[in-house]
């Protein structure tokens, strides 16, 4: 195709990624670099309405005002909010890989910074709930397929349940069910046998409880694209390999499985990417004390709390990107080779 | 395909039931509880509340009641939200095809490496937790006087949904035989012909099940409608997020419950209908991907 | 099955009815001089929603009133009013979100306004900053205590005043096997359990920043003991603790399951609520000021208030308009029509049974939320510094080392630190 015609086409799609995408990354990119002024304070006197007043400290607006005319964007500080306390932590590295002895107790620091307590289990939810809820929705794909044919709409449907309620609620509803009063956690105290087993008390019960989530939630996804490719599986191949005297594991193992792998490929790496961003399960399951992720870092810092921390947010942002890009390189590469092939 | 022998149907049976239960029984009694009091659905005192109704029954006679629907709908008038989402995520869907099957075509059939960038930029972009986009949206939207209104947030999906958009349908367009447009060029078409006479009417299938998908994106978006339109023109989930109340403030999950519930009704009609095309559709598109 | 769609019928009817009446009284306007536009953004709860609509009732040919209720007005507030013309000239604000408008300079002080258009507003409505009204406060709020007037007098305890009180009646109540988890607290890491310690350390008297600067002082006995009450409280409390904000607070003592708490009293009324709350536990609640700390003479919670402040980046005919309007939604007449929905401060308000504990707090001398430019830092450090100590992870130094690391980040990359 020749360049003109190519960016014809493309270009409504460009123009609005550029805008909306692009630019507001970049600009993210520049903000990660900065901090705020250093801010004029002057001692004030507060009143209240519930009487009295006390001394308080303010910033000088005036004065502010003339700093940001004078450079808007603030003071450039170069990486520094990438490696200050609250993400990558180098100081506090280098105390604990240079002082402290045990191996535990090295773990037990590193996972006592808010950084690296998040990435701990926004990867442990990645690698544990992808490859799960493609197993699972493979599963159920296979399973859906045997099934006759006036049963099988209603089964897809049901089947894609889990994929369409609101998480804001959705996870709501469940973590409520989760709950020792609520009819899992009741149940499971009674098969426990165990009237104090709770699962959002312990931080490993917890994770197990948001993993499961997980793979309930992203498991339809892959039903559907398996079940989708399932349909075109060539039934001559099927029929050779059984007059091959296949039997019906390694029909599924060399014939139906290759045939799935770039599907697979596109669905490892849409939910991988998803999963990498992890948030609302944190959320609607109050597990906040022992789960977080870098996507709940940055919804921290901009939206839950009193003060935006801006510079913060734009840095955790950058290195989700560059987290998801080295997750991706894999699958980037077989894109690559891909690519090339059909070039050649 | 032949018969499966006696065990393994059991096992797959036992499989599908167990899963099918699992993905509908936290519907169902979403579905059950819309209609009991928030004491009973969400009981701190023990689940069994929720089936009896003891709490509903105390408060308003019976042991089913409307009034989260009556919540929702009459007192905070539910249908307005859902008007701005049904504009939303229909403008959405139809703006994101236009532009995505044009970028989408155009990537497929190029053959240089530039294209190859342009996807893998856009994976890029995909990764940006969408709350720091919206955040950096803020301030230029206000000073142009655009923030608050359905266009600019409509535009926003659009942007946003681009790159799964680009993929999937790049992936879709691939499957489909370079011979077709190409015998249609040498027949005298331009390009922009070609893929709108020969390409398109074979991509029914690829073009419904993206659109499925950014559909569903639209229709479930929190973090880009919530912050970008003002109260009249909100759409579902922000509303249904203000009926769970903040912090200092008693909201009223049972609204918000209803809310959810009428809120799949359209997505059920949706799916039931585009059920095949969806499963057609993509079997046609990501496998050669 | 009763489904009540009669109700339902009807209620359409009444609403449809005051559509009709609040038509017939925006014709009849309030008498605001001049003309202008009046835009409000306010967060989205009951007593806001009474306000917007009195607002409202101002709007005639010459003046125009439009509201945005909504949940991330704190998110949205900043950017809307730095624009020139402001896209608000109203925001609705808190003690704590009325602070990154200051640092900013968004919103313009009120005195003349107050001179002109202000003769209903008491002299503790006006939140003066530097001498200057800022904001004009008009409702309460605070956490304060909530017992069980039944569990105490089985227990033979009087309503605690300290929290060292709470902790030797929480022992009682559990050897005596009233109740297993008698206490409970918004302890789920995030702004509540940062409210939690903000409270407490308040009660204690001491500053949360050296004098004059932005350096972090929690880091001595104060804050030791305040963590240590936190910690001793939770052995009373249900394991679940960590899961627990402020609308869970709610759930668990209308279930019955808690004796002692501290909470919001915003949500006082929907606890002995006639129609919605548990009938045993409603006729049994009772509420108080917030219990002292460590031998401490004032209820250790923060006071809140909610008011209104105008934007600067707007027409002074616009600000004079919207002054008057709000002035008019926050008057003593709208206030006595819905004098259940909040705590108010306006004149003329007789605070309701769930008023007391806000009211407690505020004649026991409770202090403030703090206004500093770098406490929403402070608070945000405290959400996920002390989630590992009242999880029992680690200990309070620890806990404080965590806070004052994670604090000092954030205030170097505000400008706040060098």
């Amino acid at each position: 195709m020749p360049h003109r015609t190519f960016a014809a086409f493309i270009f409504p799609s460009i123009l609005a990624m550029l805008l909306f995408i692009t630019l507001p990354i970049f600009s993210v990119m520049v903000q990660s670099m900065f901090i705020e002024h250093p801010a004029v304070l002057t001692t004030v006197e507060n009143c209240g309405p519930f009487g009295g007043c006390t001394t308080e400290t303010k910033v000088d607006t005036v004065a502010m005002a003339k700093l940001k005319a004078e450079a808007p964007m603030g003071q450039f500080a170069g990486l520094a909010n990438y490696l200050n306390h609250n993400h990558l932590a180098i100081d506090d590295l280098r105390e604990i890989f240079g002082t402290k002895s045990g191996f535990a107790e090295k773990v037990s620091s590193l996972m006592n910074l808010p950084f690296y307590r998040a990435l701990a289990f926004t990867l442990t939810y990645c690698f544990v709930v992808t490859p799960l809820a493609m197993a699972l929705g493979f599963c159920i794909a296979l399973a859906v397929n045997t099934l006759p044919r006036l049963m099988k709409g209603p089964a897809i449907f049901v089947s894609i349940l889990p994929m369409i309620i609101t998480p804001l609620v959705g996870s709501l509803i469940l973590s409520w069910m989760f709950n020792p009063e609520g009819i899992f956690g009741a149940t499971l105290q009674w098969l426990a046998n165990d009237p104090k087993l709770s699962l959002r008390a312990s931080p490993v019960l917890t994770w197990i409880v948001i993993l499961t989530y997980g793979v309930w939630t992203n498991g339809p996804f892959s039903f559907v694209v398996f079940y989708a490719g399932l349909q075109t599986v060539p039934m001559d191949t099927l029929e050779s390999a059984r007059i091959d005297g296949a039997t019906r594991w390694q029909a599924t193992r060399f014939v139906i499985i290759p045939h799935l792998m770039p599907l697979a490929t596109f669905v490892a790496l849409v939910q991988l990417m998803d999963n990498f961003r992890v948030f609302e399960p944190i959320v609607g399951f109050s597990a906040q004390a022992n789960a977080t992720s870098l996507s709940w870092m940055v919804y921290n810092d901009l939206v839950s709390q009193d003060a935006q921390q801006f510079g913060s947010a734009a840095a955790t942002s950058v290195m989700t990107i560059i987290g998801v890009l080295i997750l991706l390189t894999p699958v980037l590469i077989r894109t690559w080779r891909d690519f090339n092939r059909k070039v050649a | 395909m032949r018969r499966q022998p006696a065990g393994l149907r059991t096992l797959t049976t036992a499989f599908l039931t167990i899963w099918l239960i699992a993905a509908v029984f936290p519907f169902a009694w979403t579905v059950w509880g819309s209609f009991k009091v928030e004491a009973d659905f969400f009981s701190r005192q023990t689940w069994w509340y929720a089936i009896e109704g003891l709490r509903t029954t105390q408060e308003t006679g019976g042991p089913f009641t409307l009034g989260g629907y009556e919540g929702a709908w009459i007192k905070n008038e539910f249908w307005k939200p859902v008007i701005n989402t049904l504009i939303v995520t229909l403008s959405v869907t139809g703006i994101s095809l236009m532009v995505g099957t044009l970028g989408g075509y155009a990537l497929a059939r190029s053959g240089h490496r530039y294209a190859f960038w342009v996807l893998i930029a856009a994976l890029v972009f995909r990764a940006m937790p969408h709350i720091t986009l919206v955040s950096g949206y803020l301030l230029p939207f206000f000073q142009l006087n655009i923030w608050g209104f359905l266009p600019t947030t409509i535009i926003v999906l659009v942007a946003i949904n681009q790159p799964f958009t680009l993929w999937m349908l790049h992936s879709f367009f691939l499957s489909i035989p370079k011979d077709l447009d190409e015998s249609a060029l040498v027949d005298g078409c331009t390009r922009f012909q070609a893929f709108r006479m020969v390409i398109i009417p074979v991509m029914w299938p690829g073009v419904i099940t993206t659109g499925l998908f950014s559909f569903l994106l639209g229709y479930n978006d929190f973090a880009v409608t919530s912050m970008l339109l003002r109260q009249e023109n909100q759409t579902m989930i922000p509303k249904i997020a203000s009926f769970l109340g903040s912090i200092q403030n008693e909201g009223n999950v049972m609204f918000a419950v209803a809310a959810v519930v009428s809120a799949t009704v359209p997505l059920f009609i949706l799916v039931l209908f585009f059920q095949r095309q969806i499963v057609s559709g993509l079997t046609a598109g990501a496998v050669k991907g | 099955m009763n489904m009540k769609l009669t109700k339902a019928v009807a209620a359409g009817a009444v609403s449809f009815a005051a559509l009709i009446a609040g038509g017939g009284a925006a014709l009849a306007d309030c008498g605001i001089q001049g003309a202008g536009s009046v835009r409000i953004l306010s967060n989205d709860f009951e007593a806001l929603r009474v306000v917007n609509a009195a607002a409202a009732e101002c709007a005639n040919d010459k003046v125009k009133v439009t509201s945005n209720a909504t949940a991330e007005h704190k998110n949205i507030q900043g950017p809307a009013l730095t624009a020139n013309p402001a896209e608000y000239t109203v925001a609705m604000v808190a003690n704590n979100s009325i602070v990154p408008l200051l640092n900013d300079g968004l919103i313009r002080p009120l005195d003349d306004l107050v001179a002109k258009y202000g003769a209903d507003l008491q002299p503790n409505q006006l939140i003066k900053i530097d001498g200057k009204v800022m904001a004009i406060a008009f409702m309460g709020n605070g956490q304060h205590l909530f017992y069980r007037k039944d569990i105490l007098a089985k227990a033979g305890l009087d309503v605690p005043k300290s929290y060292e009180d709470v902790l030797a009646d929480a022992k009682i109540i559990k050897d005596k096997g009233l109740m297993e988890y008698p206490l409970a607290a918004s302890d789920k890491p995030g702004w509540d359990l940062a409210a939690e310690f903000v409270n407490m350390y308040l009660g204690t008297g001491a500053e949360f920043f050296a004098p004059g600067s932005a350096e972090l002082a929690i880091d001595n006995d104060n804050g030791r003991k305040v963590l240590e009450t936190m910690r001793a409280m939770t052995k009373f409390m249900n394991p679940d603790y960590l899961t627990y904000d402020a609308n869970e607070l709610s759930k668990i003592w209308d279930a019955g399951n808690v004796a002692l708490m501290n909470q919001w009293g915003s949500l006082a009324g929907a606890a002995i609520d006639p129609v919605k709350a548990n009938k045993d536990v409603a006729a049994n609640t009772g509420f108080a000021a917030a219990p002292t700390i460590s031998g401490g003479s004032i209820p250790a919670a923060a006071l809140w208030w909610d008011g209104f402040s105008i934007a600067k980046n707007i027409s002074d005919d616009d600000a004079a308009a919207s002054f008057q309007a709000m002035v008019h939604a926050i008057s003593p007449a709208t206030v006595a029509a819905h004098s259940e929905v909040a705590t108010w401060l306006v004149k003329g308000y007789v605070p309701g049974p769930a008023a007391i504990g806000v009211m407690g707090n505020a004649t026991g001398g409770a202090k403030p939320y703090p206004m500093q430019p770098y406490m929403g830092l402070l608070h945000t450090a405290l959400s996920s510094g002390l989630a590992d100590f009242i999880a029992g992870k680690e200990d309070a130094d620890q806990a404080l080392k965590d806070v004052k690391a994670s604090y000092d980040a954030s205030a170097k990359e505000g400008g706040f630190l060098k």
